[in-house]
């Protein structure tokens, strides 16, 4: 495409030999001079300006990668396995791109949000938690080193922490979710860190691709390497909300500020599930029983539950953050699915659901934190009427919505069905069952929503009618570029899902 | 038996693991569950510093003309212990073969990092619990729970 090759001739030569280094290193430094910064404003400004430049330098990275392959950047200039290096190949680079986007579109959104909702000495220091988290997300997607992506997993996980606490100033229910959140994310990262602790008994190195070298030598390792096996994955469980470990997921996603809604369930639970593709299929493999086994009984089993279960609860939930936060647990539920049935075409569905729901969710998020922006809604029952008084974000809502359930023309049904067919090839007929099954009852959810806000009239306040009262630009803008982002990778996939299907011939090998 | 008194540190590793995380699940105060994740995280820590006692191991010092490491095969390149000239007179580095109990620096290095990171969360959860204290004017979980619960039936109410 001659388009993405003038891209590319006009970046500078340092953004792509060095850019792995500084995608971490920028977000990292600014947080700590932006918790001294006095001024809100320029709070605001400077990490406006920082995301982009991330999102900028992650496009060029991913850019870069389509074109040359696997690049390593040696950190300190020490060779791996023995220094600490960064991998960027075609696993991680959309999930880069995705993260750093993500944050731009929070970023543009938390200008009114934050007014609303965090206090004026509070807003510099959480522009200075966000920026960490940022950093600790793109760490842990970039490094190749198994003990760095703790440390990261930790900065990204303790920033949260404080940024969903930060929700008390609204609703103190934010505090308890802040810190059953805290106990159960660091038993998860516990158990990863003693995970990797065996992994380094096993094989005597931390560098990923030397400990996948060394575990095929030793053809899947003897019971250390099962044991690190079972520790790592119960950990990623709870930091990607796997079904039975989803249970500090509705509480984080519905009373922490809605910025922070909208940034963790769009890259959070994302980085999480690509460390669960990385360990299951490139430092450990299919191939070996265990994970095969895992594979088959514990993802899919774990995944098709939480499917059903997960829209089940978000059908009776009467908030409707809990709602949304309820069906991200069902949609990692589809993301398991794809990545246990192993097949390339699966795991390439998977990914694409991942990427589609983050845009999707992000944008769903955001639409919801604006009608609480206006009128304070956070009951569904609440958004009888939207349709006529907030025109611009119910529209923006429905589309997402509609993309959730999985309508033709929307990026929830291209990964919906890439999906199916994937399940379908490989034999799986009653998981095609359960995805139509769960389509069903998204459309449950989101359509009892809609119908509140379309075919009823505005509530009464004081006997006046709610008059019209459309979000702010700066809230509009987001939520519709997620919206038209939905409709358009819906429309016109190739990209998406050659990025992929990219991703999953990296794990799997073509075929 | 005599295995498990040979290797007395795992036990000692399992048994505090098991208890802390006991503690987290099964006490209902907030402070306490604090203290049982702490106790949870040292045994980590008690891991790794096990793990990095390695009989016979080789410092990692670069000297001249010397090979380091191990070919591809596992033998190592170097045999025999290496002259080291130092401040007050010469010694020996141990080498392969040799029964020194060599302590592995990577895995404290790794250590100290999961512990900054134990000080941090402990540090973030306590303050958290003085906000729930002040806010709740409890910090046992049942309470909480029930006023969580009463203000949620509140919220849906009108």
């Amino acid at each position: 495409m001659p388009v993405m090759f003038s891209v590319l001739e006009m970046t500078p030569d340092w953004m792509l030999t060095h850019g792995p280094a500084f995608l971490m290193a920028l977000p990292l430094l600014m947080a700590s001079i932006m918790a001294v910064l006095p001024n809100k404003r320029v709070a605001w400004a400077t990490t406006f300006v920082v995301t982009a430049l991330l999102t900028v330098t992650a496009f060029a990275l991913a850019l870069y990668n389509a074109e040359v392959g696997t690049t390593i950047y040696k950190m300190g200039g020490w060779a791996p396995p023995h220094g600490i290096s960064l991998v960027i190949d075609a696993l991680n680079a959309p999930i880069l791109v995705l993260i750093a986007l993500m944050s731009f579109i929070t970023v543009i959104y938390a200008l009114p949000a934050t007014v609303a909702e965090i206090k004026p000495n509070k807003r510099a220091p959480f522009y200075a938690a966000f920026l960490l988290c940022i950093a600790g997300l793109l760490g842990m997607v970039i490094t190749g080193d198994a003990f760095n992506v703790f440390v990261f997993l930790e900065v990204s996980s303790i920033s949260t922490y404080v940024l969903v606490a930060m929700g008390a100033a609204r609703d103190r229910r934010a505090l308890s979710a802040a810190y059953n959140y805290l106990i159960l994310g660091s038993i998860g990262a516990t158990f990863f860190v003693i995970g990797i602790g065996f992994l380094y008994m096993e094989t005597g190195t931390l560098n990923m691709a030397d400990m996948a070298r060394i575990l095929a030598d030793l053809d899947g390792g003897s019971r250390v390497a099962k044991v690190a096996f079972a520790f790592i994955i119960i950990g990623l469980g709870l930091k990607l909300a796997m079904f039975p470990l989803h249970t500090w997921l509705p509480g984080a996603y519905a009373y922490s500020p809605t910025p922070v809604t909208v940034f963790l369930a769009s890259t959070a639970t994302k980085a999480a599930l690509y460390l669960l593709l990385r360990f299951t299929f490139f430092v450990f493999d299919p191939s070996y029983a265990y994970v095969a086994d895992l594979l088959l009984y514990i993802l899919v089993g774990m995944g098709v539950i939480g499917m059903v279960f997960a829209s089940l609860q978000a059908i009776f939930q009467t908030d409707a953050r809990r709602m949304l936060a309820f069906s991200s647990v069902a949609q990692v539920g589809y993301m398991l699915l794809g990545i246990g049935i192993a097949t390339t075409a699966s795991v390439a569905a998977g990914y694409l659901h991942l990427i589609n729901h983050a845009v999707i969710k992000g944008g769903l998020f955001i639409a919801v934190g604006a009608m609480w922006y206006r009128f304070g809604i956070t009951r569904t029952e609440d958004f009888k009427g939207l349709g006529k008084t907030m025109p611009w974000t119910m529209g923006a809502f429905t589309v997402l919505g509609l993309s959730l359930v999985g309508v033709p023309f929307t990026a929830g049904f291209v990964s919906k069905v890439n999906l199916t067919l994937a399940a379908a090839n490989a034999g799986w007929y009653w998981a095609v069952g359960l995805i139509m099954l769960t389509s069903i009852l998204a459309l449950i959810y989101i359509g009892r929503v809609l119908l509140l806000a379309y075919f009823q009239s505005p509530p009464t306040v004081n006997g006046e009618v709610v008059v019209r009262n459309e979000a702010p630009l700066m809230m509009l803008i987001p939520m519709w570029a997620c919206a038209t982002a939905s409709v358009v990778i819906g429309v016109n996939s190739d990209a998406v899902v050659g990025a992929s299907i990219r991703a999953a011939e990296l794990l799997l090998g073509a075929g | 038996m005599s295995e498990i008194f040979s290797q007395y540190n795992y036990v000692v590793v399992i048994v505090l693991m098991m208890t802390g995380l006991y503690i987290v699940f099964a006490s209902r105060n907030l402070i306490k569950k604090l203290a049982g994740l702490s106790v949870f995280q040292t045994s980590v820590f008690l891991l790794y510093i096990t793990i990095a006692k390695v009989t016979g191991g080789q410092p990692p010092i670069l000297v001249e003309d010397k090979p380091y490491g191990a070919d591809k095969d596992g033998h190592a390149l170097l045999d025999g212990p290496i002259q080291v000239a130092a401040g007050d007179g010469a010694f020996l580095l141990p080498g392969p073969g040799s029964d020194v109990l060599y302590s592995n620096p990577l895995p404290h290095v790794l250590i100290l990092t999961a512990i900054v990171v134990g000080v941090a969360t402990l540090s973030i959860g306590l303050a958290l619990t003085v906000r729930i204290r002040e806010v709740y004017h409890s910090i046992e979980e049942d309470e909480i729970q029930a006023m969580d619960f009463v203000y949620n039936l509140e919220g849906t109410a009108d």
